[in-house]
């Protein structure tokens, strides 16, 4: 890796403030807001709008916070506001079914991103072959990718190619990668698959717009970004931020950089509950290696039992927690607060 | 005739993590039933090899050979959904009881320790899925205190855990669990969500069950009294099923304003039967329907009940 960017290609950007960025809003997000969003990305010339709970299609739940608005109804919004974007939502085999996909399909989706933990590929297939049966262009989404060297990646990625993929993403759903490990495992996925690669980033330890660069320079085709890196975590690689690299590296897809500026500034900054940053919560959770969207609700269930989020978020890594598994933050709580009274916890085993 | 017999012949059809750990259950602790026949389709399937060294008769031809063995009187159906559904017009036909452990959800659930003996009348009942045979009990035992508006489980299972089958069918488990916290637990609305974890060692089973009183009037001891009875009934079969702690009681945000929240969190080591106890998962389904079969097993020896009238004809048996 020598940040040599002189064979890389101008990627397609998929801008997922909606989306992940529904984690950091709490899932709160209103039709307007998304009509706001959706209208200033698609006038600066993004090309992909990922629209969706934060947890995917059906995500709406205890278990990962319920919708303040219906997402089937916020899909429908975005696709009408959109003249040139496509229209993408996310889905978690185990969570979404093909209930909601055909839902979403009627709504207007265009792109179905498909997203398993990066050993589980195999619980997709089913959903892939729905997908291109509706004629949605679909993505695989390998999460929490850090946990696995490439070799793994590379079988799991071919299974969601056989099943339809047009596109298979390394998800650095924990932001615990460093830039190479960005750079092998993108060019691993380039040099034995035939579909697209893509790289998504989160901004835990601040590496973000670095480790995109690390993936495109191993010759990704797609990238994520969120204005404002508004996301999980720390949140993602600021799309705006790409754009402007991008624009100085002279590979910028074909986005004006005032105009997303501008959007970043006057539509999405104004709306944000607040600005992920690398806080010393958020640096654990990529130093840990846990699942970006643990940051909230390690927050609220530490101060309800009087337990360190920090704590719970490391002992989670040490537990090899994967994506979706909130459920363990609760009971990693419950022990610590245990041990804490002086009762032995019981688990510890 | 069965009825003259002390035991009845079982078989069990798919040869995969649930079938294997179904056979050694029935082999150590067959009750009214004699374990004879386990089918598979694969001929390479290590259950199948499993059961011919330990003497059963096998078929890698599928459900097929089993049906037209007359001596044989209920199957355990541990296949897939989809296989299931071409399963059990045929099964009933051959004159069959069927205890169908696949998610497909075509005859009335059971779970044991909330409607135990009940349809034992119906030539074939279902088992939900392990996730629903975990938490549904749990759903039960809040739902007898006070009424359930909502029921949540989330299931994390061993990645190892998970055949193919299930991996080809997850969403067979969402919607059939979903169904059984409601119809069997008692919830008004239910939601099941499944997570693989591939951590190494593998993990245990640990489900969390989230349940929204519609009465916001409920007693904290009641419930928390009712679900560690519940845990007392679930372990009398499943000995490692557990409450990590008692109910965690939150105010939380639901699309019916800030409710009140109940949670207990899970936990099931298995047995060990077959895979090692981090597979609880299955210790659950199978120690379940091992106890469901052994019901209609001992109906059957006792003339309570018949078999389903067979069809006329090898042709009909046979398509």
């Amino acid at each position: 890796m020598t940040w040599d960017l002189t064979d890389a290609k101008p990627p397609r950007i998929t801008d997922t403030t909606l989306r992940d960025g529904s984690h950091a809003h709490r899932h709160r997000f209103t039709e307007e807001e998304v009509r706001r969003v959706v209208r200033a990305l698609d006038r600066a010339g993004v090309p992909v709008i990922e629209v969706s709970h934060g947890d995917g299609l059906a995500g709406a739940s205890l278990q990962y916070g319920f919708s303040a608005v219906d997402e089937m109804r916020l899909i429908e919004a975005a696709r009408e506001e959109a003249v040139n974007a496509r229209i993408a939502a996310l889905m978690l085999p185990g969570i979404g079914t093909r209930r909601e996909l055909e839902e979403a399909a009627r709504r207007g989706l265009q792109v179905l991103r498909i997203a398993t933990q990066c050993t589980e590929a195999d619980i997709s297939e089913q959903h892939f072959g729905m997908a291109k049966e509706l004629g949605l262009e679909t993505v695989g989404f390998l999460m929490m990718s850090h946990m696995r060297p490439p070799e793994v990646l590379v079988e799991q990625a071919a299974l969601m190619e056989s099943y339809g993929a047009d596109c298979v993403y390394v998800v650095d759903s924990a932001g615990a990668m460093l830039p190479h490990d960005a750079h092998v495992r993108v060019r691993a996925l380039k040099e034995n698959l035939s579909c697209q690669v893509g790289f998504h980033a989160h901004n835990n330890l601040g590496l973000g717009v670095a480790n995109t660069l690390a993936a495109l320079e191993a010759g990704a085709d797609q990238i994520d970004g969120s204005i404002r890196g508004y996301g999980a975590g720390a949140g993602n690689a600021a799309t705006e931020l790409l754009v402007a690299v991008l624009d100085r590296a002279g590979l910028n897809p074909g986005i004006d950089v005032f105009e997303i500026l501008e959007a970043a500034e006057k539509v999405v900054a104004p709306i944000m509950a607040f600005q992920p940053i690398p806080d010393r919560d958020s640096a654990l959770i990529g130093y840990a290696g846990v699942y970006s969207t643990f940051l909230l609700h390690a927050k609220r269930i530490g101060a309800e039992l009087g337990v360190d989020p920090g704590e719970i978020l490391v002992e989670l890594g040490r537990r090899q927690a994967v994506a979706g598994q909130e459920d363990w933050i609760l009971r990693v709580a419950v022990e610590l607060a245990e041990a804490r009274r002086g009762r032995p916890a019981e688990s510890a085993a | 005739m069965a009825q003259a017999q002390e035991r009845v012949k079982v078989a069990i059809v798919g040869s995969g993590n649930i079938g294997t750990d179904l056979m050694y259950k029935l082999l150590a602790r067959p009750g009214h039933m004699e374990l004879v026949w386990m089918a598979g389709i694969d001929p390479a399937s290590e259950g199948l090899a499993r059961a011919r060294a330990l003497g059963l008769r096998t078929t890698a031809e599928g459900i097929g050979p089993v049906l037209e063995d007359p001596e044989v009187v209920l199957v355990f159906d541990a296949t897939s959904a989809a296989a299931h559904r071409r399963h059990a017009s045929r099964a009933r036909r051959a004159g069959k009881i069927c205890i169908d452990l696949t998610p497909a959800a075509l005859g009335p659930a059971v779970v044991p320790p909330v409607n135990l003996g009940a349809h034992l009348d119906a030539d074939e009942v279902n088992l939900v899925t392990c996730g629903g045979q975990a938490t549904i009990p749990m759903v039960h035992a809040v739902a007898r205190v006070t009424p359930v508006l909502y029921a949540e489980m989330v299931s994390t299972v061993a990645s190892r855990s998970a055949g193919p089958g299930t991996r080809r069918n997850i969403d067979e488990f969402t919607f059939a669990t979903a169904r059984g916290l409601e119809s069997i637990g008692g919830a008004e609305r239910g939601k099941a969500i499944i997570v693989l974890n591939p951590a190494e060692p593998p993990i245990v089973m640990t489900n969390t069950v989230r349940c929204v009183p519609g009465n916001e009037e409920f007693s904290r001891e009641d419930i928390v009294a009712s679900v560690r009875r519940m845990e007392a009934e679930v372990q009398s079969y499943v000995p490692g099923y557990r409450l990590k702690a008692d109910p965690v009681f939150e105010k939380l945000p639901t699309p019916w304003g800030e409710r009140w929240v109940a949670t207990m969190l899970l936990e099931v080591e298995g047995a060990g039967d077959f895979l090692p106890t981090y597979a609880g998962n299955l210790d659950i389904m199978t120690a379940a329907a091992r106890r469901v079969a052994d019901l209609f097993a001992e109906a059957l020896l006792a003339g309570r009940r018949r078999l389903p009238e067979p069809a006329r004809t090898a042709e009909e048996v046979a398509e």
